[in-house]
């Protein structure tokens, strides 16, 4: 079995040159980053906060926070993940506005290792994705990962579907390595638990698969 | 290895960041113990199926009003000076 393929990022060469001329008050260089990572933000955002019109703020108030914030950014990290980190934030206090009674943080632990032993161990059908129309994908898709806890599908997220590396994702939710990695473990084997339900192979009257 | 400790790893494996004798030892492992094997093969198929999803795609006339509502608004800052950039 080969290990899974990690997305390609966009090359990054002329970032630093856009960061700096943005920073000197260059705005159509600035709108460059933004033309850049405008639909990673908002997909991100729209995870996290589970509401599309929040998430809709969210990539206006990161983008404008990271631009009045600029010149605090020294280029140790690259530009991407700096501004995952505002996004992160302002995504999570939007999340916390509409669920003022439960206590959002990425430091939760919700449960504890036993809990994501797999129980359900059947196997998939060879294309699961098949069996669904888009929609109904779709449908399945979003219920599922909104049914993780807040922690969990942000690490998932930022690691399997934005495909940042787990010390770019540590340092873009200010967590450690190992607790990216033990998020991840967990956020992976509770999605893949729940698909399970959706994607096990049927069988059929006569007995056949 | 016990499944426990196929388990621990699986993370790291999926990942192919294991070193060559522990990633060895976990596919001996794959090779004998159907339940593992289910379970590295559909947590793979789960990471692939969302990675590829397009779930929360933005909409182009969206992405246009976002985006002119960003750069009116960072060009008002730039306009108010430079301690407010």
């Amino acid at each position: 079995m080969t290990a899974i393929q990690q997305r390609v990022s966009e090359p990054v060469s002329d970032e630093l040159a856009l960061v700096q001329a943005a920073k000197g008050g260059d705005v159509g260089a600035f709108e460059e980053l933004v033309k850049r990572y405008d639909r990673n933000v908002f997909r991100i955002a729209q995870h996290i906060t589970q509401n599309r019109e929040d998430a809709e703020d969210v990539v206006q108030d990161a983008f404008l926070k990271a631009y009045s914030n600029l010149g605090q950014f020294q280029g140790q990290s690259k530009f991407y993940t700096w501004l995952v980190r505002i996004a992160v934030n302002e995504a999570l206090m939007k999340l916390r506005r509409r669920r003022p009674e439960r206590m959002v943080s990425l430091d939760e632990e919700v449960k504890t290792e036993e809990d994501s032993l797999p129980r359900e161990v059947a196997d998939w059908s060879p294309n699961p994705e098949q069996q669904y129309t888009q929609a109904e994908l779709r449908d399945i898709l979003t219920r599922t990962i909104q049914g993780l806890p807040p922690s969990f599908r942000t690490v998932f997220v930022l690691r399997d579907v934005e495909g940042l590396s787990t010390e770019e994702t540590a340092d873009a939710l200010d967590l450690s390595i190992p607790a990216v990695k033990s998020r991840l473990l967990r956020a992976r084997l509770q999605l893949r638990e729940r698909l399970s339900r959706y994607f096990q192979k049927r069988v059929s009257g006569d007995g056949k698969q | 290895m016990k499944c426990s400790e196929f388990l621990h790893d699986l993370t790291n494996y999926l990942d192919g960041v294991l070193d060559d004798r522990t990633k060895a030892e976990l596919e001996d492992h794959l090779a004998w113990c159907h339940n593992c094997y289910v379970v590295c093969d559909t947590t793979k198929k789960t990471i692939e199926i969302y990675r590829d999803s397009q779930l929360y795609e933005l909409p182009e006339d969206l992405r246009t009003r976002l985006r002119s509502a960003i750069v009116s608004k960072c060009q008002a800052k730039k306009k108010v000076g430079p301690q407010e950039v």
